[in-house]
């Protein structure tokens, strides 16, 4: 009939995704392609290059995913989504995994029933200000005009800040980041406040970076992290445990350069367990056993993804803060692998 | 008496009085100016206040463009090489052009898919907007629908065959029938072309797309200025018979009838496009089973159709409305039927009236295919809010890029409705 004519030639392998039950590990096997929910474009996170190849932090999560299951990290459908149709697209069973910096809070975890697997990006609020207003500390800003993005979290978060620190502010409501660029450079607010990633991602695309600076407050939690269904625990594991391989290898100094040789064996059983030469961790996940190298091999580890994305050699400058290795007195900590 | 005259008259001039120029203020330039712009005090004030204005806009935006440079890799190297100085970074457009022309996903040795349908689509046009060319064109205008389907998408041949084989046979059926009895033929050639489809379609086997001459290209990968070409072009194209269906239905004098366009077009007048798309990209997913979606680009083209269809019937109805009874009267007088009574006397008249409107619709829809940014899809907008303007190398640059945007779709409304008041010059017929 007409449909299965049109709708047959018109509809494509990525857009008939898998079953939304139990066994997407499964179904991304029979289908030889990941779904994977990115942004539609954020600096350093995810974005298309001038080739068409998307790049970016939470780009190398789906690609790590990508590599453990299917051996082949290019073998990513990019599904870009938006603020507003991320989670239905998820729910839906049109992606299999969303890495698109997504908060992980209590109502998206339980009410939207889905399962964060993990934290890839501590972010938080900040707070950036222009070197000649002379302010070290957003306790200082009695009295400043601030910019603030209409209808987010980041609003309730600065109205707490300023009245728990008893001190007065003016908002100034703006509705995109583009204009709160615009007005916050013209000089219209003395401050500007959303997530710190997103502070240093605007920052560097002023004419003179160097003449503003980040307040060391962070007003808020905003871990981001990669998230699945709910109800299919299996998958959520290999996701989860493909996050943490990341971070393993990081914490065990296993790095793209050296894998090769750290993979003919080495002394540190642990090193051993995660790249599979010793024990059976990749088939009790149902994956083989080469999956967390092959992860790893797909854009590098955990330090390697931040550094060649948004870390300080980059543009965007991030420090590592809150997203160092626990080692280093970060928050970035994986489960053993064991 | 000679003399005395002589005498009387103190100076006579004896030769003519050489032609000299007109005074300064009433030639050339300074008569022209005098005349237009500075005719009066307060003509004169808005003259210069104008000029001020001119000279503020111009003096900021032409070195600006004239700095402009093209051959950067990045805005940090635009800012570095322009050192302070205003300046343009053109070198985004030079650099991306083909993702805000094509997408960034549509295979760039494909490119000359989508530039050949281009041509195509202005010879398939043609006939239809100039009625001086021969007829004998049309015949390519109705192929033109299934050859763009087959350069764009690619895969198997098969596909577009199958529909068209199913339009010819559906034709073909109401030409043999519909003549007798419109009933007969309508719904005789919808079981027809259904029959044909279905048929077509279990014939064509699963793989064939994968080794077409055409490489597949799944609609995802669309993009870019080509998808709202695309998505206008497709969506007026079909929204017009609609929205004069509509309309006549809304005259009907079956009630059935009557009532569902009343309903559909109050209805959907009544909602904003951006919820029919959020219902098209978003809810239909939970609708249906998650093996058989429906494509996005044809579930976001039947919204927008279906929008732009009741706002066209209103449009169109108001034609309607603007005939004099008179006409409907004299139609009847000569003993025509519904259909030719329409064909003949009515639509052609309240057409004629209704174009301004009709345009007027379809500029706004093709400016409105942008709004598929928000659920998203890659249009000319989408691709620079989000790819282009996320990429490390071009986050920052926004005049260019929204400039370059606003020049494409100014050259293309400007031409529609260039098109427009030149066919109410012709179609006029008072004297």
């Amino acid at each position: 009939m007409k449909k299965s004519v049109f709708f047959g030639a018109l509809t494509v392998a990525g857009l008939a995704a898998g079953a939304a039950a139990a066994g997407t590990l499964d179904d991304v096997k029979a289908r030889g392609k990941l779904n994977c929910g990115v942004t539609t474009g954020l600096v350093g996170f995810a974005a298309p290059d001038a080739n068409g190849e998307w790049m970016g932090f939470d780009v190398g999560i789906c690609r790590a995913v990508a590599a453990a299951v299917l051996g082949d990290p290019k073998a990513v459908e990019f599904v870009p989504t938006t603020g507003k149709t991320r989670f239905t697209a998820l729910a839906s069973g049109e992606i299999d995994v969303l890495a698109r910096n997504t908060t992980w809070t209590f109502s998206r975890d339980v009410d939207l029933k889905f399962t964060f697997v993990g934290v890839n990006y501590y972010d938080g609020q900040g707070f950036m200000v222009p070197k000649d207003l002379g302010v070290s500390s957003a306790k200082e800003l009695d009295g400043a005009t601030v910019c603030i993005q209409t209808g987010t979290t980041t609003e309730l978060n600065l109205a707490d800040f300023f009245r728990s620190n008893n001190i007065s502010y003016e908002p100034v409501p703006i509705e995109t980041n583009a204009e709160a660029q615009q007005q916050y450079l013209s000089g219209a607010c003395d401050v500007y406040t959303t997530d710190a990633s997103g502070l240093a991602a605007t920052r560097a695309t002023f004419e003179d970076p160097a003449g503003h600076v980040l307040l060391p407050e962070i007003i808020s939690k905003e871990p981001l992290g990669p998230l699945v269904r709910h109800g299919d625990d299996n998958w959520g594991d290999v996701v989860r445990w493909s996050l943490n391989a990341l971070v393993t290898a990081e914490e065990l100094g296993v790095t793209s350069a050296n894998i090769g040789e750290m993979a003919a064996g080495t002394n540190n059983p642990e090193v051993n367990r995660l790249l599979g030469t010793e024990g059976t961790l990749g088939e009790m996940l149902g994956l083989d056993a080469g999956w967390a190298k092959a992860a790893i091999m797909a854009g590098g580890n955990y330090g390697e993804l931040f550094e060649g994305n948004i870390g300080e050699s980059t543009p965007i400058g991030l420090a590592r803060g809150l997203n160092a290795q626990w080692t280093n007195g970060g928050l970035i900590y994986s489960p053993p692998f064991r | 008496m000679a003399d005395q005259d002589k005498n009387s008259i103190a100076f006579v001039s004896t030769e003519v009085i050489p032609e000299s120029p007109p005074p300064a203020r009433e030639t050339g330039v300074v008569k022209w100016m005098r005349e237009n712009l500075f005719s009066s005090v307060s003509n004169g004030v808005l003259t210069v206040l104008a000029l001020l204005l001119i000279y503020g806009a111009l003096s900021s935006t032409l070195p600006w463009i004239m700095n402009g440079l093209w051959t950067t890799s990045s805005l940090a190297e635009c800012r570095e090489i322009l050192a302070g100085k205003s300046g343009a970074c053109f070198s985004v457009l030079t650099e991306r052009w083909h993702q805000l022309i094509y997408g960034f996903k549509y295979p760039s040795e494909e490119y000359w898919r989508p530039n050949l349908t281009l041509l195509l689509m202005l010879v398939a046009i043609a006939p239809v907007l100039f009625f001086d060319l021969p007829r004998k064109l049309l015949i390519f205008t109705g192929l033109f629908p299934f050859i763009a389907f087959w350069l764009i998408w690619g895969g198997t041949i098969l596909a577009p065959l199958v529909a068209l084989v199913g339009f010819v046979a559906a034709g073909a059926f109401f030409q043999r029938f519909g003549r007798s009895s419109f009933a007969v033929g309508f719904f005789g050639a919808i079981v027809i072309a259904l029959v044909v489809w279905s048929i077509g379609g279990s014939l064509i086997p699963d793989g064939a797309s994968d080794n077409a001459m055409l490489p597949a290209v799944p609609s995802r990968d669309l993009g870019g200025f080509m998808l709202n070409m695309m998505l206008g072009l497709t969506c007026v194209s079909l929204s017009v018979p609609l929205g004069i269906a509509l309309a006549l239905g809304r005259q009907s004098n079956m009630p059935l009838i009557k009532g569902i366009c009343v309903v559909f077009i109050e209805f959907v007048r009544g909602v904003p496009l951006i919820t029919l798309l959020f219902v098209a990209s978003v809810m239909l997913s939970y609708f249906f089973p998650p093996d058989a979606t429906v494509d996005l680009f044809l579930r976001v083209v039947i919204m927008i159709t279906l929008f732009s269809s009741a706002y066209i019937a209103e449009v169109v109805r108001g034609g309607l409305a603007a005939l004099p009874k008179g006409q409907y009267e004299a139609a009847d007088s000569l003993g025509l039927d519904y259909p030719q009574a329409m064909r003949l006397i009515i639509l052609p008249q309240a057409l004629k009236i209704s174009i301004p409107g009709i345009v007027n619709v379809a500029v706004g829809l093709f400016k409105d295919t942008t709004l598929v940014s928000v659920i998203s899809m890659f249009d000319l907008v989408g691709m620079i809010r989000g790819p282009v303007l996320a990429s490390t190398e071009w986050n920052g640059v926004y005049w260019e890029l929204f400039g370059f945007a606003a020049l494409l779709f100014f050259v293309v409304c400007y031409g529609i409705s260039q098109y427009s008041q030149w066919l109410e010059r012709k179609l006029h017929k008072g004297h």
